[in-house]
């Protein structure tokens, strides 16, 4: 189970996001943004940072990359795809995800433990999860307030793609308390909290993470 | 625009030049003139000005600071004091860099863009050692909490060390926060980087090898910081504030992250044989070390070096500060490899030079000679200070201003009230609304990060090898006596890394002080000096490098002296580190080490006294010795430990009891008053289902154990005497920093639902 | 060469075009930058102004004459995130 992770320049938290698929059983993939070769990935995620700096949008610029081309049509044709904090920021500037990110409403950076609702257990990236379960995360982010336009958001929450909810408090100020969205077909998967820093007790508030890279590993084998 | 150049300048000894405006004094000026020759050139002017200044140079600082190179030598240091970062063996073939730094004067001036150059600045001398650099902590210090220029500065600054230090993805794994008027027009921003290696990877800052190419990579020259360093640094600050605005430096720290990326990778192809910051006094400093530090010879071809704004003369090229560049030192054979290491980071690379024969330093603008001296003499050979020494005069008085003669709480309301404003207070309140701009998480490998008294962070995931830093800088205690106030610090830091079960192993410092041209502070200095050698000695501690701040003053009031001191220390396994905070009920908790009444300089005599006087507790290395390998042996047998210091143990107290909501149930002794607001030094707190077995540890180690009661319950509650409930304390230790500095979301205004 | 304000505008100077794209926030989405100023703005006294909303201006220099469609598929589908922006352009007159 190959899952690959593609690194932007600014991209940070690649390297976390490869240990948490290593703990969850799969084997992480290195993939370089100028590059047009998904070395035969089974799934990709897109990991947090600050690609190319935050520069002109969050995530603007790299869902422009080289690579994107491939995994945009790959995730057309069904390719898992998780997106995390900067990595959902990409998914949403390059259109397989709706809304948008933008500036924290209070303007301040903010890194907190927060506790998280699975609201969709079927998606390629939650199926380790019961539906309404609370896990413990952590959110660290400027740009992390979901937006859109009342319609939007409306026929989002209709057509129950919000994936996962922001509980006992919201963060950023994001729109009806998202913390992550899925698409039509629940096979791409865009949130701000980072599971992979929720993957071993050592270094984070729990483990409830894991459970994000042990859910594709399921959907790959099935 | 006519070029001075080597040969104009032979030929025209008598043109005036503002040597004095660029801040050098009739005799450096004079004694340039001589090693040359001839006068100067303009572009030479500039370095020599630059690079003699105090901030590059230490002119004032050096005489004291050869101490440190005085210590025994240390097995564990594998780089000492010279090099951009001290380099300690850490155990199984993996070398730690670290360092701590300030940046002063830009933050008053610029707080965000001060404090964010100020962790870039660390950042990339930490790489220039060849490592790999994996976590930051910050030391600041303001003016009263409550004063309106404190509002202006500290939000900028936190926003900057976060905004740098978060998109360089490094982890900020702890720090400290201080309010004292004294910084009311100077604030304090020292930032700490740690780096890690293999022993093998080690890289330092020379040029050897002739015909070895000069490449400057990294961002585009602009006019930032043009007499920053000089300038800024050896001004102090008018009270009316900020009039004179010299331009700053503006960091990008997506740039410094490509950087960082792109050096790792010629560090691990081998494809530099020595490389180089550029920091203060950029080209001018990098070229010259650089030079001085190798085999002696450089040329530089100064028009080829990209710019970011035309219109720059050679000599603001070489002074110009512009941030995220470095420059390295490379095989002919090797720098087509090394540039396209930099093309693949779309990091911009240009060979400005080479090493030469001989030892001079030449530099060329479109051919011309603007500069040809002998690099020693810039970097490594200038002015040296033996600077006049006064004891204060204020020190016997204030000294005799016991603070153990202050009005005591007399009614257990008044002892309770006290412990609340204490713990409430801006020093001691809850940090959360500063920390949580900081990113944790990112490596994931952060193991203990604020508020937990050292940050830990995992080397090796295999072995679990980690390393622990503290930072620490008690300014009241040096006041009082810099001496005994600097081996203070020290044991605090030292301590701080042995209560999360690490063995410490080196020390960096950065010295923050007023203007070395007062006696009074230089004695302060030189005091300081002397008190973290003997410490080190003691404790059998090398110092591995540091920073020195002079000039931090506003008017004509120097700040209190205030020696910040990291320590460093290693984990053999990190899953064995000892926690801080109490998380059940039925435990034992106990106080290690002796507690003497010794309020000189505490935080209960500043809180609700307003008081500074008296002596510093007493400092004693072997007690903080004893403590410390007490410590060592005890993850296992206690679930928490924390340090006391800054609010004693009233702070520790509650601390520990507010980090999971586990209150406890107390007896204070006799004295209740004295158990909880002393500070005296060598003493930690601890919990253990095995009070036993701790108390006979204690024994054998020589530490004297104090049994304070049990953990349980939603209160601190000392029988018969009083009851702090939790709700309450936490209510007033959380709404202190958030009411002085806005809750973000109040601030802001509502959002409006959508 | 261009005087500092020309710089910022629309306009041909020196045979240098200049083209100006605005990006602004769709009204619905809220602007909590814009609020912070406008916050700042009332603490300073200046009571008479009741809304600011902040966006981007940036200024294009072309080759030769701009051609309009590509310029405005730039702006609406680079420098703009139609999702949550609005764009107006701004091409030289002269």
């Amino acid at each position: 189970m190959r899952i690959g992770v593609l690194t932007f320049p600014g991209s940070l938290d690649d390297v976390d996001a490869a240990r948490a698929v290593r703990l969850a059983g799969g084997e992480p993939v290195a993939l370089w943004h100028a590059d047009h070769d998904l070395k035969d990935v089974d799934a990709v995620v897109l990991p947090g940072g600050f690609s190319y700096g935050d520069y002109l949008r969050a995530g603007a610029i790299a869902a422009r990359a080289p690579l994107m081309r491939e995994v945009v049509d790959r995730a057309h044709g069904g390719m898992p795809v998780l997106g995390i904090c900067n990595g959902f920021q990409v998914l949403c500037e390059a259109g397989l995800l709706p809304g948008a990110l933008t500036r924290n409403s209070h303007l301040h950076f903010r890194n907190r433990d927060q506790a998280l609702r699975i609201e969709r257990a079927d998606t390629a990236w939650t199926a380790s999860y019961a539906a309404g379960q609370e896990i413990v995360v952590p959110v660290k982010n400027g740009e992390g307030r979901y937006v859109g336009s009342p319609e939007d958001l409306d026929r989002l929450e209709g057509e129950g793609r919000v994936a996962i909810r922001y509980v006992g408090g919201n963060p950023n100020g994001s729109s009806r308390d998202i913390a992550g969205v899925t698409s039509e077909n629940g096979r791409v998967v865009g949130l701000m909290p980072h599971p992979e820093h929720a993957v071993e007790a050592l270094t984070g508030p729990s483990t409830d993470g894991l459970g994000f890279f042990s859910s594709v590993l399921q959907g790959v084998l099935a | 625009m006519s070029i001075d150049t080597v040969e104009i300048a032979a030929k025209t000894p008598d043109d005036e030049q503002p040597w004095a405006e660029l801040g050098l004094k009739p005799d450096e000026y004079q004694r340039i003139r001589d090693i040359l020759g001839r006068r100067p050139t303009t572009a030479e002017l500039a370095m020599y000005s630059v690079m003699w200044s105090e901030h590059c140079s230490y002119k004032s600082s050096k005489v004291h600071l050869r101490r440190f190179g005085d210590l025994p030598p240390s097995e564990a240091l594998l780089v000492g004091i010279g090099e951009n970062a001290g380099v300690v063996d850490v155990g199984d073939g993996y070398a730690v860099t670290f360092k701590v730094e300030s940046h002063n004067h830009p933050s008053y001036v610029e707080p965000y863009q001060g404090a964010a150059t100020g962790v870039g600045g660390i950042v990339r001398d930490i790489l220039t050692m060849g490592a790999r650099p994996i976590a930051v902590m910050d030391s600041l210090r303001f003016g009263r909490a409550d004063a309106p220029d404190t509002a202006r500065v500290l939000p900028g600054v936190v926003a900057g060390v976060g905004g740098y230090g978060n998109c360089l993805g490094l982890p900020n794994i702890g720090g400290e926060l201080l309010f004292d008027d004294c910084y009311a027009g100077n604030p304090l921003v020292n930032a700490l980087c740690v780096g890690v290696m293999r022993h093998e990877d080690v890289r330092l800052a020379k040029a050897e090898g002739l015909g070895n190419k000069v490449i400057l990579f990294g961002a585009r020259t602009g006019g930032d910081g043009i007499g920053g360093v000089s300038v800024l640094a050896s001004e102090t600050f008018d009270e009316h504030g900020p009039a004179k605005r010299p331009s700053v430096q503006v960091g990008d720290p997506f740039t410094e992250k490509l950087l960082i990326e792109a050096c790792l990778e010629i560090f691990a192809a081998d494809l530099v044989t020595g490389i180089q910051d550029l920091g203060g006094a950029g080209l001018s400093c990098a070229t010259s070390e650089l030079a001085s530090a190798g085999t002696g010879g450089m040329h530089v071809d100064l028009d080829v070096v990209p710019l970011r704004d035309s219109t720059l003369t050679p000599a603001e090229i070489l002074m110009s500060e512009s941030q995220e560049r470095m420059c390295a030192i490379v095989e002919p054979a090797k720098v087509e490899a090394f540039l396209a290491v930099c093309r693949k980071w779309d990091v911009l690379a240009t060979v400005i030079g080479e090493v030469t024969d001989g030892d001079r330093l030449t530099v060329d603008w479109h051919g011309e000679r603007i500069v040809d001296v002998p690099p020693r003499t810039v970097a490594h050979e200038g002015p040296v200070y033996e600077r006049p020494m006064a004891r204060p005069r204020d020190l016997d008085a204030l000294q005799a201003d016991d603070a153990a003669n202050l009005p005591r709480p007399t009614t257990p309301e008044e002892l309770q009230a006290h412990w609340l404003a204490v713990v409430a207070s801006p020093d001691g309140a809850d940090k959360t609304w500063v920390t949580e701009q900081y990113d944790r998480y990112v490596r994931g490998n952060t193991v203990l990060a604020q508020p937990d008294d050292a940050g830990v962070v995992r080397i090796d995931e295999d072995s679990s090898r980690g390393i622990a830093l503290a930072l620490d800088g008690n300014a009241r205690f040096a006041r009082l006596d810099p001496y005994a106030g600097t081996q203070l610090n020290l044991a605090e830091a030292y301590r701080n890394v042995a209560v999360s079960g690490a063995t410490p192993l080196a020390v960096t410092n950065c010295l923050n002080f007023g203007s070395p041209e007062e006696p009074e502070v230089m004695w302060q200095f030189a005091e300081a000096v002397r008190g973290l050698a003997d410490g080190c000695r003691e404790l059998g501690l090398p110092v591995t490098g540091g920073n020195v701040s002079l000039y931090n003053q506003t008017g004509d009031v120097a700040i209190n002296p205030t020696p910040v001191i990291g320590v460093l220390g290693v984990h053999e396994d990190v899953r064995r580190r000892i926690p801080t905070g109490w998380r059940a009920g039925g435990e034992t908790v106990l106080l290690l080490g002796e507690t003497r009444p010794e309020f000189g300089g505490s935080a209960w005599a500043s809180v609700v006294h307003g008081h500074l006087g008296g002596r510093p507790p007493a400092v004693d290395l072997a007690a903080e010795r004893r403590l410390g390998e007490l410590l060592a042996g005890l993850p296992g047998l206690v679930t928490s430990a924390h340090d006391l210091a800054d609010g004693g143990l009233a702070q520790t107290l509650a601390e520990s009891a507010l980090r999971h909501g586990v209150g406890a149930r107390l007896t204070l002794g006799a004295d209740p008053f004295t158990t909880l607001f002393s500070e005296s030094a060598a003493r930690a707190v601890v919990t253990t289902t095995d009070p036993a077995a701790v108390r006979a540890a204690a024994e054998r180690a020589g530490v004297a154990v104090t049994d304070l009661g049990t953990t349980g319950g939603d209160a601190l509650v000392v029988d018969g005497v009083l009851e702090l409930g939790l709700a309450e304390l936490r209510a007033a230790w959380t709404a202190t920093l958030p009411a002085l500095f806005g809750t973000p979301e109040a601030t802001v205004g509502a959002v409006p639902p959508s | 060469m261009a005087t500092r304000s020309q710089i910022w505008v629309a306009g041909t100077v020196d045979g240098v075009s200049r083209v100006v794209v605005d990006v602004v926030l769709k009204p619905e989405i809220s602007d909590p930058q814009g609020q912070a100023v406008l916050g700042a703005l009332g603490r300073l006294g200046h009571g008479g102004i009741s809304s600011v909303r902040q966006g981007k201006h940036f200024v294009l220099e072309v080759d030769g004459t701009p051609d309009e469609a590509e310029l405005k598929q730039i702006a609406e589908t680079l420098l703009a995130n139609p999702v949550i922006e609005d764009v107006e352009l701004h091409f030289p007159t002269d």
